[in-house]
């Protein structure tokens, strides 16, 4: 409980992301730097595809990461909303330019994949199209936060718009179960032994955890500078600008 | 092992517009990214700590009148 209320005031969560923060950047680095690894020099090449499928170390990885990041957005949101808390809004807002990002990449990586595999950058396929739906919200939500001067407006406006797309993120999931698409079925799943050999898939597994903790440190350096540009008027700010110039 | 020589591992066995094109744009849009964030956070103290003390040396001055 303690912990909990020490991450709902921005006052105590400033000077704990500070300290966490370069911690999630190392692991970042050193597991991105073990992937790449993995994927390149140990991982063998398929049988199929060649070295092409040597995209989806990265392709699946950020496409994974862009539909966690706007579940945790939502559930932020929907904190937000419930409890009316600052800090959970500012938490919401500072993932949704990383999930954009990953999104982006998933779909042009997927497009650099697709065209020697399947023959076509892009396709209107179940799969495909979700993902781009899901890029649209996370643009979206960022405008919308930017077009509204309020905070609090903001907030309410933008988590309502967070919680109902959220409806988006298994349909892009089960979208190569429920309809016929181009896209491949899942690698990997919960139920089933996985398709792939070992390594293609620890190589796959340490770029997730890699860009999990890149995720972590950048939301964390974030929210920082929010904390403080919303909270500019209080005394802490006030001294905290000081000592770090200083 | 998986290549025999350097421009093999460059060439990706004929793929290398593909393979290389994903990382290079994952890797450029990842590192602008940390850029723009550490970029608003200096940002963000340079303005802060202009206000700051331009309200102390308000203060200084009221007290002295």
């Amino acid at each position: 409980m303690q912990l909990l209320l020490s991450f709902s005031s921005p006052k105590t969560f400033y000077p704990l992301a500070g300290k966490l923060l370069p911690w999630f950047a190392a692991l970042a680095v050193v597991l991105t730097a073990i992937g790449l690894y993995l994927g390149f020099f140990v991982a063998p090449s398929d049988y199929k595809q060649g070295e092409s499928y040597r995209i989806i170390f990265v392709h699946v990885a950020a496409a994974w990461m862009s539909m966690f990041i706007y579940v945790v957005m939502a559930g932020w949101s929907a904190v937000g909303m419930i409890w009316n808390t600052k800090l959970s809004d500012m938490m919401a807002g500072a993932l949704a330019p990383t999930g954009a990002l990953f999104a982006f990449i998933a779909l042009w990586t997927g497009a650099l994949w697709g065209k020697p595999t399947w023959g076509t950058y892009w396709i209107w396929d179940a799969r495909l199209t979700s993902e781009l739906i899901l890029l649209f919200l996370y643009i979206g939500y960022i405008a919308l936060r930017s077009a509204i001067d309020d905070p609090r407006r903001a907030a309410r406006a933008s988590a309502l718009l967070a919680i109902v797309g959220v409806i988006n993120v298994p349909i892009i999931y089960f979208s190569v179960r429920w309809w016929n698409t181009l896209h491949q079925g899942a690698s990997v799943s919960p139920t089933m032994a996985p398709k792939m050999a070992e390594t293609m898939l620890l190589a796959m597994f340490v770029m997730a955890v890699a860009f999990w903790m890149y995720t972590i440190a950048v939301v964390l350096a974030r929210v920082r500078s929010e904390i403080l540009e919303r909270e500019s008027t209080s005394a802490w700010v006030a001294e905290t600008v000081l000592g770090t110039r200083a | 092992m998986n290549w025999a020589s350097w421009s093999d591992f460059l060439a990706m066995g004929g793929y290398a517009f593909y393979v290389w094109g994903s990382y290079a744009v994952t890797a450029v849009l990842m590192i602008v990214e940390v850029i723009f964030v550490m970029r608003r956070r200096r940002d963000v103290l340079v303005r802060l700590a202009r206000t700051v003390s331009a309200e102390q040396n308000e203060g200084n001055s009221d007290e002295s009148a």
